[in-house]
């Protein structure tokens, strides 16, 4: 079976450091940086297991500020 | 495969609804005002209603919220969006015309525009954020605060000797004669956001349609007035919201 591979791009700067999206993710991409801080002085979202991702876009729909983008392709 | 291949437009799965400014909003993080404001703008894109339609913004913590989307707006005076509403769309019937107003705004000084609206049968929506307390002035009691909750206003929680119940306004439209859809939803996971999507389509549709008017209330979270994180504010809501607050259809002609 063919398998999904994601990528997500993260908005970092609109980024305000919720965690919502990490909570959402079933593969454990996500997590919020551990001191760097963007422009408005929130922690932001990285990605320590983004070759896990398979694109479901939970991440994306849960944001509330729209910082996520994401792209899906099969894995030849 | 590499990160710059599946990175690709042909690839993309997700992304920020075109309507949606790239302006920062002033939400607290984790606000669910948030992704309310993305839903809205992602329906009325599929609805290619992007040129007419015309929000109604409150006051409140959704006060900037013509900042945010892309299409014409109204600000009303404190609860008055109903009424203005009403004038918009009686104006300008093909114009997908909606309210968007918080607990405060809605069911303490708009109760009266509010129940009128919906019982003369206005073909409009009003998009009702219940978070139960009053988010951008601090914090302080909404009608809608659940029994023994703490705010500012009521720091030993709220008792119905002194302050009265809940108010369930939603329960309360649905009754209504004029109304056409009534639905209490809630945008905490991704299931239920889809759920509130589809609530938003249909009540929006139904105003097109002359239908009636439609009530999509949203129970919502403040973290920063439950003086929670935004992940244990969903967990507080699910466990003290939703049994006075249980989402799903409540009218639906």
């Amino acid at each position: 079976m063919s398998k999904m591979r994601g990528a997500v791009v993260i908005d970092t700067d609109r980024c305000k450091g919720c965690n919502l999206c990490a909570l959402a993710c079933p593969c454990g991409v996500l997590a919020l940086s551990a001191r760097a801080v963007n422009h408005k002085g929130y922690p932001y979202m990285e990605q320590p297991g983004a070759d896990a991702c398979i694109g479901c876009a939970s991440c994306a729909i849960v944001c509330p500020d729209g910082c996520i983008t994401v792209y899906r392709k099969k894995e030849d | 495969m590499t990160r710059e291949e599946i990175i690709q437009p042909e690839n993309l799965v997700y992304r920020k609804p075109t309507l949606m400014n790239d302006v920062g909003m002033h939400y607290c993080p984790g606000c669910s005002h948030g992704v309310v404001h993305k839903l809205i703008a992602e329906v009325i894109e599929e609805m290619d209603m992007t040129e007419r339609t015309i929000g109604i913004s409150p006051v409140g913590c959704a006060v900037f919220a013509y900042r945010y989307i892309d299409i014409d707006w109204q600000e009303a005076a404190h609860g008055r969006a109903p009424a203005l509403a009403t004038a918009c769309k009686r104006l300008w019937p093909d114009r997908l015309v909606f309210t968007y107003q918080g607990d405060g705004d809605l069911a303490c000084i708009g109760t009266c525009e509010t129940i009128h609206a919906l019982n003369r049968g206005e073909n409009i929506t009003i998009i009702f954020i219940n978070n139960a307390i009053y988010g951008m002035t601090g914090g302080q009691m909404a009608p809608t605060t659940l029994m023994g909750m703490k705010t500012a206003t009521c720091p030993y929680g709220r008792d119905a000797h002194l302050h009265g119940y809940p108010l369930h306004i939603t329960d309360i439209a649905a009754t209504l004669e004029g109304t056409a859809y009534v639905t209490r939803q809630s945008v905490h996971n991704v299931a239920a956001i889809r759920k509130a999507k589809k609530a938003i389509r249909h009540a929006f549709e139904n105003s097109m349609q002359g239908r009636g008017s439609n009530l999509v209330e949203i129970v919502s979270t403040c973290s920063s007035g439950w003086k929670l994180s935004p992940e244990k504010a969903n967990a507080w809501m699910e466990e003290h919201m939703f049994p006075y607050y249980p989402t799903g259809d409540l009218k639906d002609v």
